[in-house]
């Protein structure tokens, strides 16, 4: 019995910071320090301007879809600022904040809804794995990293994010199964913003939380505030110490909310009403933290423009960036299928070519 | 050099025992494939010679033993998993085919995952339901997967040492009706590289076109038809994805006629796509449409009725028969 209650989240998500910004109890959470907290601000603020700017792009017609994470920063700037550069993160379609956050860069992040065919950055060059559509797929290629790393005898940590419609997925149960019998490094980060498109969570779980979950799987589960950023940062860089020692992995939940409609195609007035969605604004993670350094007179006006500045330089270059895109190449639809085109490729990628030149293309 | 008579299941053995010995970062997992030695003993001894962490034992879970092997491609290693038999490996078809065969490409070529697959497939042992399906059309039409068979030990060794040293993912289909068949086998022979077919018997008439567990039955069926006085070619694929067009097209125009042997269920199938590719590449050359015996539409029949089912000697000679060696 007492095995299987160490495995259990808290009755309540942990906090460190309420809604107002002020400091409260966070069950023995530590809470980051002042210069952290000022380096979470900035990656808020950059996260959001990120968010705004791909919408925007995306009504000029310059993105073809832009999933946004709006209301969900705190989760996106913690899951890339627990890791060490030797980690790798897991990142879904709705994470492109996150990946960003980790230093990976904006356009390329970009090249894959601009209507291009791939990826568009070197997941070996920021240990980034490309973003998964098909859901809960990549906690899975989560474990194998870990794993292999174990193997290898390093002693990295793998971040794998999703959502909570993909913890209805089998690959999110076999994935957490997998880890703990491999005892695999692997946090497990769900931010469960309440919606898969228009599915509500009642109708995606019946589970007391999300966290609950990991205990049919030996996992310890924990809740957190996913709107606090404190709270979000101490828990994931928790999670990501206790693995890196050994400890095998870890299932967080975040309690957050998506604000906008799950991409710009969807309409949200379909199923959720705006009743519903303002209390949410009201817990904006960004305001929260911002109260917060406010209070404590961290927030100097000079370091609130240098934060600005930098978030503003990189909407500037993403509207610079997104623009500029290059038009894929077909020929090079041919060329990664494979190492090396087999002689049907070879004969298809040729006859493509002799179509094109044909047409003046 | 010195030949040894193995059967397919020692030879696959030998490849895994020789591949993880050289290199270190094969790891070999599945299910049942730790100190049992999987349920074809295919990795019998494997864990006592290299330790529980180069060979061993999954959870049950088919999707995740995929999902988990790219992961560790990804990071470095070469994995090797079995599918305990054709169907169970139906719920690791996303990862195959949206991951597995599709994360080169989603990454302009950054990411490879060399990894191997293997898949007991095919009938012919008095299997039970879902222990007996034909599923190599499944891999083959998904683009960015090698998909490889072999017909007998000597191959099944060089394609299993192949498809490990392969950059690109391969999936080999294992006949396992030939796990047991011996035949002679020199490992230190150079390999050919994967993608090439291979002509098993000479043969001027007509040419037999056949893969994995049908091969034995075409060379069986050549050897009565010359006893009846016609000459018949055997060509054994070997691989179904590279195809080998130019072994292939070469055979059937020195011949002229063709019949196409597989197990599996004719409708969208390999043998369907061997006939349109030979007929369109050949058909100066062709005497007599493009015959196929192939398995009926059916859900794999039970181990009463399977030889009513699989492609037998009468049923390949009578399809050579009906090549129009007379006008009718």
């Amino acid at each position: 019995m007492a095995e299987h209650q160490a495995l259990l989240p808290s009755e309540e998500p942990l906090r460190l910071l309420d809604e107002s910004g002020s400091r409260v109890d966070g069950s023995g959470l530590p809470m980051p320090d002042t210069r952290r907290l000022l380096e979470v601000y900035g990656s808020l603020v950059t996260a959001r301007r990120v968010n705004d700017q791909a919408g925007a792009l995306v009504r000029q017609g310059r993105l073809a879809v832009y999933p946004s994470s709006h209301g969900q920063e705190a989760c996106q700037v913690g899951a890339a600022l627990a890791l060490s550069d030797g980690d790798w993160l897991f990142p879904t379609y709705r994470d492109t904040a996150a990946v960003i956050a980790r230093g990976v860069d904006p356009i390329e992040v970009l090249t894959l809804l601009q209507g291009d065919w791939h990826a568009g950055y070197d997941p070996y060059e920021r240990k980034v794995a490309p973003q998964a559509t098909p859901l809960a797929t990549q906690l899975l290629h989560a474990v194998g990293v870990a794993h292999a790393a174990r193997l290898k005898g390093e002693d990295t940590v793998v971040m794998a994010l999703c959502g909570d419609g993909a913890t209805s997925e089998g690959d999110f149960h076999e994935a957490l199964n997998f880890a703990a019998v491999f005892r695999a490094p692997v946090v497990f980060f769900v931010q469960n913003n309440e919606y898969a498109i228009s599915v509500p969570l009642a109708r995606q779980s019946a589970a007391p939380s999300l966290a609950h979950k990991g205990v049919g799987y030996g996992v310890p589960g924990e809740r957190v505030d996913g709107n606090d950023p404190a709270a979000v940062l101490a828990v994931l860089e928790r999670a990501v110490a206790d693995a890196r020692a050994g400890g095998g992995p870890r299932l967080i939940e975040a309690h957050t909310y998506r604000i906008q409609a799950h991409t710009n195609a969807d309409d949200d007035t379909r199923y959720r009403s705006g009743d519903e969605v303002d209390p949410w604004v009201a817990r904006d993670p960004l305001t929260r933290l911002e109260k917060h350094l406010k209070r404590k007179r961290a927030l100097t006006k000079a370091r609130r423009t240098e934060i600005t500045e930098a978030a503003e330089a990189v909407a500037a270059y993403m509207r610079e960036g997104v623009v500029e895109g290059a038009e894929p190449e077909p020929a090079e639809l041919f060329a990664h299928v494979f190492s090396e085109p087999t002689p049907q490729l070879a004969e298809q990628a040729a006859f493509l070519a002799e179509e094109l030149s044909r047409e003046g293309l | 050099m010195a030949t040894e008579k193995l059967s397919m299941a020692q030879a696959l053995n030998r490849a895994l025992r020789d591949s993880l010995a050289e290199d270190p970062t094969v790891h070999v997992f599945g299910e049942d494939v730790g100190p049992l030695g999987g349920v074809f003993r295919i990795t019998d001894g494997l864990t006592a010679e290299f330790g529980e962490e180069r060979c061993f034992d999954t959870p049950l879970a088919e999707s995740g033993i995929v999902g988990m092997a790219v992961g560790m491609a990804m990071n470095g290693l070469r994995p090797v998993v079995e599918m305990q038999f054709d169907a169970f490996a139906y719920p690791a078809f996303e990862q195959i085919a949206s991951h597995v065969a599709k994360i080169r490409n989603r990454t302009r070529g950054r990411v490879e995952v060399p990894l191997v697959i293997r898949v007991p497939f095919a009938g012919g042992i008095g299997g039970v339901e879902h222990h007996c399906d034909s599923s190599e059309a499944y891999y083959a039409h998904t683009p960015g997967l090698k998909v490889v068979t072999p017909a007998t030990p000597e191959d099944a060794y060089f394609l299993l040492r192949e498809s490990i040293a392969s950059p690109d993912p391969v999936v080999l289909m294992e006949p396992k009706k030939l796990y047991w068949a011996k035949g002679e086998i020199d490992v230190e022979r150079p390999a050919a590289p994967l993608g090439r077919a291979v002509v098993r018997r000479e043969g001027a008439d007509a040419t037999l076109i056949a893969y994995g567990p049908t091969v034995p039955v075409a060379l069986e069926a050549a050897e009565a038809a010359a006893a009846e006085g016609r000459d018949l070619q055997v060509v054994d694929l070997r691989s179904l994805v590279p195809f080998d067009d130019e072994t292939v097209c070469a055979a059937v125009r020195s011949t002229g006629r063709a019949v196409v042997i597989a197990e599996a269920s004719g409708f969208a199938s390999v043998s369907s796509e061997i006939v349109a590719r030979v007929t369109e590449r050949c058909f100066h050359s062709l005497a007599a449409p493009v015959r196929r015996v192939s398995g009926f539409d059916i859900p794999y029949p039970p181990p009463k009725l399977e030889r009513f089912h699989l492609p037998g000697v009468d049923r390949v000679l009578d399809a050579v028969d009906d090549l129009q060696w007379e006008d009718q």
